[in-house]
This record gives C-alpha cells, sequence and structure tokens, in this order.
C-alpha cells in the first residue's frame, strides 16, 4: 500500500552569521528512509519532536515533494499524482482544522461531500455510522468553534473518514484528549480498520494508543528508520519498565528492594526502575515504606523520548 | 467544470450565510463602507471645485473613470480581497490543507471567503456612473455599449491577476500583504484619475508592468470619443480583453511557481 525507498528531504536554512552575513545551511529533516506498508496494517510512526515525522507524512500525502528518492501510495506517485490521491487518502493534522470555523459541523461535512464528490448515498450511509459510533448527534448542529476539542477531534476524523478513503495519516489523534474521549477515538481508529480494511498510520507519543492500535511500529530518530518491528516486541525490550520516585524524610542509602532497582540518588530523592511483570507498583511501594519513612511518591511511565534513548542505550 | 462552479457556488454560500449570522454588524459594515466610499469621491469634486478641467478631463469624464474604475474593484476586492489575509495560512500552516483535497489549490482559496460588505462600494461606483452618464453627452453604438459592458468583467480580471500575483509572495516571504496593497489599493486609486495626468515612469508602470491603465482608461477614451494625449495607436482602446487574459494567465503560471517552491520547501 505504500513504499519508501530511499527517500530523502532536505531544507536549506540560513543562519545569522554577523551583521548581516548568513549562512547557508542544510538540514536533512529525512535521510535515505526505507519502508514498506501492507494494505490494512496499524502503523505506529513515532520518535522524539523534530525526527522527521511529520516531514514523512507531509511528502506522503502529496503536501511536501521528496528531494530524492521514490514513494508510491496506493500505486500513486504523491507529488505528481496529489489530486488522483487526495481521493484515496484522509489526513488528519493536529491543529490544521479541515472543518469551517464558523459554521455547523454537519455543514463542514455538506461541503467536504461536495469537495471530494461524494455520492449521496454513500455520504448518508458514512454519516449515520459516524454519528453512532462517535456520538455525533449531541453537537451537530453547533458551530465548531464552539466545540470543545474532544467533540472537535471526533468531527475531524468524521470530516476525513466521508470520503472512504483507504488510507489514514493521523498525527496525534489522542493528544489532549481525556480518558474517555482517548477511548473512543481508538475504538472508532479499530473498528475503520477491522471492518473496511483501511490502512492507518499514525504518530502518536502516547504508548497506550500504540498498544491498542499498532500492529508495527517505525521509529525514527534524526530522520532516520531506527527501529521497524512489532509492538510486542518493541515494549518486551525497552518499553516495560516503569519508575517509581520516592521522596523519603532524609537522605539514605539506594535501598535494596526485592524486584527494583535504584539508577538515581540525589539527596532524600531516589529513582526505582521496576518490571511490570515482576512487582506491583503497590507491593513496591509497600516494600520501600518498611525500609524507610515515605514522604512523597510518583510513578514514570516510559514515554517515547525514554523507549528511544534506550533503543540507542541497547544498540551503542 | 460545471462542477467546479456549482462547489464554488455551495461553498461561497456556507460563507456568506455565516456573515449573514451577525446581522446587526454586517448592517454597518455595509452602511460604512458606502458612506466611506462617497468621501473618497468627495476629494474628486473638491479638485473640480477648483480647476475646470485636469489634464483635458472634465469633472464627468473623471467621474466616469472613477465609477468604471471602482466598480470592477469593488466586485474584485468582494470575491478575492481576502488575499490580503493569505499569508496568514501559509504561517500557520493551513495552506497545507488545502494540498490534502481533491481540487486546485487556487481555486479553493479563491472559494474560501466573500467580503460581501464590499457591495456598499459596487453601489457607491453605480451611483457615481450615473452622475458621469447624466452630464456627459455620449453617442452611443453597439460598439459603445459592448465596451462599456466589458470594462467591468475586464477590469476585475486585470485586478484579480495583479492581486494573485501579489499574494504569492507569501509563498517565499510568509509576509507581503502591506507590499501587494500597495498595486491593488494603490493601482486602483491611480486608475481613477486619467493616466496622462502622471509622469512618464508611472504611466509606462501603469500601462506595461501592472496593466492597469486598461482597466479603464483606455476604454473610456473609446466610450468618451477622445484624443489620446499620449498619442498611442487606437487599436490600444479594444485590446483590455485580451490583456486580462494575459494577465490572469501570467498570474496563474505566478501561482503554480509558487505553490511548486512551497511543496519543495514547505516553508
Amino acid at each position: 500500500m505504500i513504499e519508501v525507498e530511499g527517500v530523502e528531504k532536505r531544507f536549506v536554512v540560513w543562519r545569522k552569521a554577523g551583521r548581516l552575513r548568513r549562512r547557508r545551511i542544510e538540514v536533512r529533516a529525512v535521510d535515505d528512509l526505507t519502508f514498506s506498508i501492507e494494505r490494512g496494517s496499524v502503523v505506529g510512526y513515532i520518535g522524539p519532536n523534530g525526527a522527521g515525522k511529520s516531514t514523512t507524512v507531509k511528502m506522503l500525502t502529496g503536501i511536501l515533494v521528496p528531494s530524492a528518492g521514490r514513494i508510491s501510495v496506493g500505486g500513486l506517485e504523491p507529488s505528481k499524482q496529489r489530486i488522483q490521491l487526495a481521493r484515496r487518502i484522509g489526513a488528519m493534522f493536529g491543529q490544521r482544522v479541515q472543518l469551517w470555523w464558523d459554521l455547523p459541523l454537519i455543514e463542514s461535512f455538506e461541503l467536504l461531500r461536495h469537495i471530494y464528490k461524494v455520492p449521496a448515498e454513500r455520504f448518508r450511509e458514512n454519516l449515520a455510522t459516524y454519528r453512532e459510533v462517535l456520538d455525533l448527534d449531541p453537537f451537530l448542529h453547533t458551530p465548531v468553534r464552539q466545540l470543545s476539542l474532544g467533540q472537535r477531534v471526533r468531527g475531524e476524523l468524521s470530516a476525513v473518514m466521508l470520503h472512504d478513503p483507504e488510507i489514514l495519516f493521523l498525527d496525534e489523534p489522542t493528544i489532549g484528549l481525556d480518558v474517555v474521549a482517548k477511548e473512543r477515538v481508538r475504538e472508532f481508529l479499530t473498528r475503520v480498520n477491522r471492518e473496511r480494511g483501511v490502512t492507518v498510520l499514525l504518530t502518536t507519543h502516547d504508548l497506550a494508543d500504540i498498544e491498542r492500535l499498532c500492529s508495527r511500529i517505525l521509529m525514527i530518530d534524526h530522520g532516520r528508520l531506527i527501529y521497524d518491528g512489532t509492538v510486542d516486541d518493541l515494549l518486551a525490550r525497552y518499553g516495560t519498565e516503569r519508575t517509581l520516585v520516592v521522596d523519603l524524610e532524609e537522605p539514605a542509602p539506594p535501598l535494596d528492594v526485592p524486584g527494583a532497582r535504584v539508577v538515581q540518588v540525589d539527596g532524600p530523592r531516589q529513582w526505582l526502575r521496576f518490571r511490570r511483570e515482576d512487582v506491583s507498583a503497590a507491593s513496591l511501594t509497600a516494600a520501600v515504606a518498611e525500609r524507610a519513612r515515605l514522604v512523597d511518591l510518583a510513578i514514570e511511565e516510559p514515554d517515547i523520548e525514554d523507549v528511544v534513548r534506550r533503543i540507542y542505550l541497547g544498540s551503542a | 467544470m460545471v462542477d467546479a462552479l456549482a462547489v464554488y457556488t455551495r461553498l461561497i454560500g456556507a460563507q456568506v450565510r455565516s456573515q449573514l449570522q451577525y446581522r446587526v454588524s454586517f448592517a454597518l459594515d455595509l452602511t460604512g463602507t458606502f458612506l466611506l466610499s462617497f468621501i473618497d469621491f468627495l476629494a474628486v469634486l473638491v479638485i473640480f471645485h477648483n480647476i475646470p478641467r485636469l489634464g483635458g478631463w472634465s469633472v464627468h469624464e473623471v467621474a466616469f473613470l472613477y465609477a468604471t474604475s471602482s466598480i470592477s474593484f469593488a466586485l474584485c476586492d468582494l470575491a478575492i480581497g481576502h488575499l490580503d489575509l493569505f499569508p496568514q495560512r501559509i504561517r500557520d500552516g493551513t495552506f497545507d490543507v488545502l494540498l490534502l483535497r481533491p481540487r486546485g489549490t487556487l481555486y479553493q482559496v479563491l472559494a474560501s471567503e466573500l467580503t460581501l460588505r464590499r457591495v456598499g462600494r459596487v453601489v457607491q461606483g453605480l451611483i457615481v456612473l450615473g452622475y458621469a452618464l447624466s452630464g456627459l453627452s455620449i453617442e452611443w453604438s453597439a460598439g459603445r455599449a459592448a465596451v462599456l459592458v466589458l470594462m467591468i468583467p475586464t477590469g476585475c480580471v486585470i485586478y484579480g491577476s495583479v492581486w494573485v500575483a501579489g499574494a504569492c509572495l507569501a509563498f517565499w516571504t510568509t509576509e507581503g500583504g502591506e507590499f501587494t496593497n500597495a498595486f491593488t489599493y494603490g493601482g486602483n486609486f491611480l486608475t481613477q484619475y486619467p493616466i496622462n495626468i502622471y509622469s512618464a515612469w508611472a504611466r509606462r508602470f501603469l500601462a506595461y508592468v501592472i496593466p492597469m491603465a486598461f482597466v479603464c482608461y483606455f476604454p473610456a477614451l473609446y466610450i468618451l470619443d477622445k484624443p489620446d494625449p499620449l498619442g498611442l495607436p487606437s487599436i490600444v482602446r479594444f485590446v483590455s480583453p485580451l490583456v486580462a487574459g494575459i494577465a490572469a494567465l501570467v498570474a496563474g503560471a505566478v501561482w503554480r511557481l509558487a505553490v511548486r517552491h512551497y511543496r519543495s520547501t514547505g516553508s
């Protein structure tokens, strides 16, 4: 469905060098990227900020033209066949709203129906489905500018699915949403993937999104692919360690607790790494409390940045 | 083509409905534009209060120029004046959304808004045209009537081309609104007076670089049956539609070039 071969994207930036002089610097946002994605899969495209994720997605959707390499999406070349491709893909990029700000949600859908030339019958069926799955009815006639973030994201998702795209590109679809809204979005994506075979490529910082949705992970950093494999494999190798941060009443030598190891000590504060499978957070806390007087504690879940860092450490 | 027009009508219709949601504010805007544009025309009357003729043109003849220029410009402003805000789209990245849809980008930009309150300016232009015609004794012929009717869309297209080409600057600078205004609003101001009152370089600029002189000056010479003080061949009076067509093609080419630049740099 998606073929990327030796793709590169270089940008030229002008840095200040002296009062008036500027120096030309070439930045490689994406560097020799090669991967392919099968029809019907849900792939997480992850990496730290500035890794080149958005640049890749922009090239796949035909917004940006690659500097080198070959891209094929659904058999089309995005940079040359932008309009044909646009009919077959849906894309949701965080802040860039598809919907018309001042119009009621339903009117945006109507306009998109005409822009994409969706047959009336198909439009009716799709709208009925999305109204039910995403629970759009309470705000279907509200102007978009009055919607909450969660409502807007649900509206956006419906909007990008109205023309039955074969491929969905989603940039941080759950960012900023509350737990319930996140769950609804994930449920929706699971359904369109399962029932309609829609291929999904999503970027996210949320490990839960990845665990729930993705069968495969592509990870990039500094524009290069650094990991390509299953989610289970990734989490087994890098992602399952959580950190318990404890503030003790007074500084103490590193605690000796079964199932965890102290990775850092800073005065009365200690960081303990542990694996979900080995010990629960509750019993670990109890074990710490037996050994020292606890003032405060917090649990840090592994995030994408952390996983990337650990992949580097592992490969070094 | 038919589909493109139908979708344009829908998009604009939706915009107009949302503008009309705020009826009072819209009515005030409309009245304001209308009154302000009359103050603008007062300037012309003040000049003629002090001198009988300007560069060989009477007050009614200048009013004729003013009115035809004003109507063309106001219609253009109504349809695409929102291009002033286009640099914002480049800056906040919403231009990308247009590239994700199966339609041309210029088409989508032009179909994104209609500045309805500019209707006030069109009405003012029509009233001034009535004033001009009432004081002129034009020998009407089929040819003269046809040129008058063609002047308005022709002028619209010429102004529009300058506007679109100017908006393209935003792809390189992400700014440029004010610079473009110098040519659109500025050009409109200049064409309201006969160009023979300007210095030679300004005349050449208006005739050959941004072809504003073709908006109403040259066709007006024909309708008013005036000799050209600049001595250009009389064919020049009839080529405005052709000039408008060329201007539109050039503007379209500049737009395509600009979008290509944007898609390779993403800035």
